[in-house]
């Protein structure tokens, strides 16, 4: 597991990124995709954006939309492929 | 180059043109275990379109839309026409360059010899009638035309325009090869701009009208048509998906056919395109993207 200082990083440089997007303020719990939230497409600019902002590699089964639902969601997922990564 | 002829499963649907819609067609075709032979002449253009492929199965997978049944279709580049293998027997040709009739008419004319009689040439447009380009071929009969939206391998449903000349034949090969894509079909006669793009690009005009006469911002403007009236993505990220330049182009077609002063293009599309902002492709449009997709 990632410091839960990393992970608080990860997870207000997310909603910085979100804010900045959509013009709108994000809580990390809120369904992105839910009614009146984002379009489905946006989902591969956070794949891409993950991928390029924390040097992980997004594919198999973790390439499902349920990962990128919330900022948790990608948080946790951050954490566990930079892990991964480093084991 | 030479080959018997192949199985009709296993017979490559071939793709003129790497650029946006060509490589969602391709896409969704090697998605769905069919070959696909995909042509651009320009210099540098397939490169991009294999890393943008490459993208759009990652995409498919995320969405749910890459079938688990099916093992994904091989890829073949090359950047002539000429150099297709056509003695192998396309299961179908799709043209998919850009919204220019008389471009089209002229690749459509190049490879038309090449093609074997009775195999569906179809030329993807948003907004050119078929018939239009029919007279550009011999074989006016084996001509039709589909309208794929963007992104072709997460829309369910395809527009399948039938010109006054099309015959049953290529319909009914074009309906099967569509079917194995596991797409909608929905049949159409010709028209410009047939049902969609006649009914959403004025539309999406009048979206960028609104925010050209400072209205509404962008992000109100798609979030009231979203959330008042269900529209998916709201118009003006619509426009960034189909491309600025390729509606403008799209709106040119129906407003020179139609007449229709809803059609032409208002000035803030028009501006767009001169800045090179074309969209989700280009990186920026009416929104910013991470990176062109």
């Amino acid at each position: 597991m990632g410091t839960s200082t990393e992970n608080a990083s990860v997870e207000q440089q997310l909603l910085s990124f979100l804010e900045e997007r959509t013009k709108t303020p994000w809580t990390p719990d809120r369904d992105l995709f839910a009614d009146g939230g984002l379009s489905s497409l946006f989902a591969m600019e956070l794949v891409v954006h993950l991928e390029s902002t924390y040097d992980i590699m997004v594919a198999g089964p973790d390439l499902q939309l349920m990962n990128f639902r919330t900022v948790n969601a990608m948080v946790a997922m951050v954490d566990r492929l930079r892990q991964a990564a480093g084991e | 180059m030479t080959s018997a002829a192949h199985e009709p499963q296993d017979r490559a649907l071939v793709v003129l043109g790497a650029g946006v819609m060509g490589v969602g067609i391709t896409t969704l075709a090697l998605a769905h275990g069919v070959p696909v032979t995909l042509v651009d002449t320009a210099e540098g253009v397939l490169p991009v379109a294999r890393g943008r492929i490459r993208e759009g199965l990652r995409m498919a997978q995320m969405m749910g839309a890459l079938p688990k049944d099916v093992t994904t279709g091989e890829l073949t580049e090359v950047t002539a026409p000429a150099e297709v293998d056509w003695a192998a027997g396309p299961a179908a040709v799709i043209e998919a360059i850009t919204e220019d009739a008389e471009l089209k008419a002229k690749v459509l004319a190049e490879v038309a010899p090449a093609v074997t009689p009775g195999t569906p040439l179809i030329s993807n447009t948003s907004s050119i009638p078929i018939d239009e380009l029919a007279g550009a071929i011999g074989r006016p009969e084996d001509l039709l035309g589909t309208h794929f939206m963007n992104p072709s391998y997460l829309i369910p449903t395809v527009e399948l325009i039938r010109g006054p000349r099309t015959g049953e034949a290529a319909l009914r090969a074009t309906r099967e090869l569509l079917d194995r894509l596991r797409r909608k079909v929905i049949v159409v006669n010709d028209a410009p701009g047939f049902v969609t793009s006649r009914v959403l690009h004025p539309m999406i005009n009048d979206a960028a009208r609104v925010v050209e006469e400072g209205t509404a911002s962008v992000e109100d403007v798609d979030a009231l048509m979203r959330g008042c009236l269900g529209h998916p993505t709201g118009p003006l990220r619509t426009a960034d998906l189909i491309g600025i330049d390729n509606l403008v182009d799209s709106l040119w077609v129906l407003y020179r056919r139609t007449g229709d002063e809803g059609c032409r293009p208002c000035e803030l599309l028009l501006s767009k395109v001169r800045d090179g902002h074309h969209g989700r492709k280009s990186g920026r449009g009416f929104y910013t993207y991470e990176r062109a997709m």
